[in-house]
């Protein structure tokens, strides 16, 4: 009780002399925490601060600073030229984009959500992805298309899918979902400096969490290599692989499981193209099971990838099927209870690693 | 006029005439420079400003240039037909025989650091912009010499040294693209326009009147280009278009109707488009033109139109012919001459098929080459992924 009180205390103190600019510090370590929105918002204002041919370009981007307020402030600093409002006319805008990538700009596309991509995909597939590889390397296209991707909350059927596994099928494009801030801000950077076609699949749901991030993460040449995941909970019973929101319920399941005595090694995936199967096999050989994760539809999922390449790559060592948890096989609907089994929870990740360790009643924990 | 004064002396001295047949078989093309005025076949019609007047200034340099130049791109797709015929080249083959003025006309009021984009008729545009005959029969038929290196094939030729960007397969997308390039012009402050040419079919896309917007709202320099041969694939103008005065379709944009058989009329007005660009923001031109192959090699071409009408227009409106008449009436040239640059020009084309025949195909590496800019590594795999990996560089 007394030790509750010293934390109020202390807790007020801090209150007093906390900076102005909306950096937690928390007491027991000198690491700062910024939302994935600062995160993504930072990496932008770094990028076009160190190459003048970055531009942004997508809906509200500039004077509404932003739709999701990622693009805040990028208007004011850099101007009207280099931060452009567009129309609400994804084909159009997202030609233009590729066109300029064509000439050696570098556009950041904004999709507002990625549902809206569809309306564009001709030209992020067949304008972008596919043209170095027709003209022989004659034409490369360094552009970024960004936004939200998969379930929101509440926004229905048409303003829900999860894009990663359409797009990761597509030789020429390169596929990042990050998770936290850091994965935020050094993925972002990354695409941006990259020659080649990036779809940066964000979370509208994340914008607004808050993670610690380094020294090393908040220096301006900051940078996440594309196509390595992250071991982020190291075990040793079960592998369970996820990307952008779903690490987080990964993690939470990781430590429902530890109580029952299962160690879960949970892996972000970052980069869904190209994939990491070099470390989710050796995760995999490790451990000997496998669970993915994915919000997005089952069918033909980045599960299902992930499973064919497990058993091509490390059958010998899987002592159990490999389970996959998704989205649910049906257009997302809006009742939120309905919208609840539509998605995956932590206990359906909890449930399908207990299954792979064929532990569906909670046993004693074992050594 | 010293080339003129050297033709009517070799056609009246019939003693000199085999002499002068030899000596003009190695005769380069004139080089005179003296200015001769003409009048374009038809006024230009506008929308929303003020017409380029008719009379247009040229030489009989430039026009013996414009008569070797569409000749050899119109023996050049004939080529391209028996070739297709034979098998040696596969797919999709859509031959540009009857445009060739726009192609040439274009060049000719252009920079190469101006840029173009085309869609899949694409051949003779490449040519114009500096492409060989090599390149073109080399990536027709698949080959290493290609400039696509064999990997792109009819629809993706491809020159980035001058400012050509293809070659592309999907009707209407390259007019956004082009849009995106002079965006990137503006924002680069070169000075320099794009020209984004699309047919009557691509005419009605969505996304074309999206990039218009875009592009009259940000004043980006680009002038889109209608060919209009006056068929989309199958499909007549009059049965695709509620409004076939594709000029006019850019609604606030301003446009100009051209013959785009007239060479001289098409360098006029991409020309006065380029002024206005850079100036102005978009406009659209449209040619009036007309292809006598069908859409694609596929195509007879003969189903939806009639014989009458592509033998009428080969008649009246041959733009190799327009250009042949004006040599002979302004004695610049003699028929002979005008002859043997043919002859000349067949001979080049068939010299480059024989080496292009001659080229190899890719090698299977090559399979796994140019997927990205900047490989990482990362494997990729063929058909039996345990039998075929590479890693991308």
């Amino acid at each position: 009780m007394l030790a509750i009180a010293r934390q109020r205390i202390l807790g007020q103190s801090f209150q007093k002399i906390r900076p102005a600019v909306s950096v937690l510090r928390s007491y027991s370590s000198a690491a700062k925490q910024i939302t994935v929105r600062e995160a993504l918002n930072s990496a932008l204002d770094e990028e076009m601060s160190a190459d003048p041919k970055v531009f942004l370009m997508g809906e509200e981007v500039g004077e509404y600073q932003g739709a999701y307020k990622i693009t805040k402030g990028l208007l004011e600093k850099y101007g009207p030229e280099r931060v452009l409002d567009t129309p609400i006319t994804e084909a159009g805008f997202t030609g233009i984009g590729v066109g300029a990538a064509y000439y050696g700009l570098k556009p950041v596309v904004e999709f507002m959500t990625f549902n809206f991509s569809m309306q564009a995909i001709d030209h992020i597939i067949n304008s972008a992805a596919k043209s170095n590889y027709m003209s022989a390397g004659q034409i490369s296209v360094p552009i970024v298309f960004r936004g939200p991707n998969g379930a929101a909350a509440g926004v229905g059927a048409q303003h829900s899918q999860c894009y990663a596994s359409w797009y990761a099928s597509c030789p020429g494009l390169k596929v990042l979902s990050p998770y936290n801030s850091e994965d935020a801000r050094g993925l972002l950077k990354a695409a941006i400096r990259d020659p080649d076609p990036v779809v940066f699949l964000e979370n509208e749901l994340l914008y607004g969490e808050s993670f610690p991030v380094s020294d090393e993460v908040l220096d301006s040449s900051f940078c996440i290599p594309i196509g390595k995941a992250k071991i982020e909970r190291e075990g040793k019973d079960v592998t369970i692989t996820a990307f952008s929101k779903m690490v987080g319920y990964a993690l939470k399941a990781a430590e429902i499981l530890e109580k029952d005595g299962i160690h879960a090694e949970v892996i972000n995936l970052r980069s869904i193209r190209p994939l990491d199967r070099s470390t989710i096999n050796a995760s995999v050989r490790k451990t000997n099971r496998l669970v993915t994760v994915e919000e997005g539809f089952p069918q033909h999922g980045v599960g299902a990838e992930i499973c064919a390449s497990v058993v091509e790559e490390s059958f010998a060592y899987l002592d159990a099927p490999v389970e996959r948890i998704a989205g649910a096989d049906v257009p997302m609907p809006y009742a939120a209870n309905l919208e609840r089994m539509a998605v995956p929870q932590i206990e359906d990740i909890v449930r399908a690693a207990r299954r792979a360790c064929y532990r569906s009643v909670p046993l004693a924990a074992a050594a | 006029m010293a080339l003129s004064r050297f033709a009517s002396s070799s056609r009246s001295g019939s003693l000199l005439k085999p002499l002068s047949s030899a000596i003009s078989l190695r005769r380069p093309i004139s080089t005179d420079t003296t200015p001769i005025t003409l009048e374009t076949s038809v006024p230009f019609t506008a929308h929303q400003c003020e017409a380029p007047s008719r009379t247009v200034q040229t030489t009989a340099n430039e026009l013996l240039t414009f008569f070797r130049d569409m000749a050899l791109m119109r023996r050049m797709e004939i080529a391209a037909d028996s070739l297709y015929k034979a098998k040696l080249i596969r797919g999709f083959c859509h031959l540009y025989d009857g445009q060739e003025a726009v192609a040439v006309g274009m060049e000719a009021a252009l920079t190469k650091k101006d840029c173009i984009i085309t869609a899949y008729r694409d051949h003779c545009t490449f040519m114009a912009r500096g492409g060989t005959l090599l390149e073109v029969f080399a990536e027709l038929m698949g080959r290493q010499a290609g400039c696509s290196r064999g990997k792109g094939g009819s629809m993706h030729f491809y020159k980035k040294d001058s400012n050509f960007y293809g070659g592309h397969g999907i009707v209407g997308a390259q007019v956004p693209l082009g849009c995106g390039l002079a965006f990137a012009q503006k924002y680069s402050k070169d000075e320099a326009v794009t020209f984004a040419l699309y047919g009557d079919g691509a005419a009605n896309q969505g996304q074309l009147f999206e990039a218009l917007n875009i592009s009259a709202l940000w004043d980006l320099p680009a002038i889109l280009v209608c060919e209009n041969n006056h068929y989309g694939m199958g499909t007549a103008e009059w049965r695709a278009a509620k409004s076939p005065a594709y000029y006019k379709r850019g609604d606030y944009a301003p446009g100009l109707k051209v013959d785009g058989m007239d060479v001289l009329a098409v360098k006029q007005a991409c020309t006065f488009a380029k002024e206005h660009a850079l100036k102005n923001g978009p406009i659209i031109l449209e040619m009036d033109t007309y292809r006598y192959h069908g859409h694609s090699m596929s195509d007879p071409g003969s189903t939806y139109r009639t014989r009458d009408e592509i033998t009428g227009v080969r008649q009246e409106r041959d733009p190799i012919e327009r250009i042949r008449k004006l040599i002979l009436s302004h004695d610049l040239a003699t028929e002979k001459e005008l002859k043997d640059i043919e002859k000349e020009v067949r001979k080049e084309v068939d010299d480059a098929i024989a080496q292009a025949k001659e080229n190899p195909v890719p090698e299977s590496s090559e399979l796994f080459t140019n997927v990205y800019a900047k490989g990482l590594g990362v494997e990729s795999f063929g058909a039996d992924r345990k039998e075929v990996r590479a890693t991308l560089p």
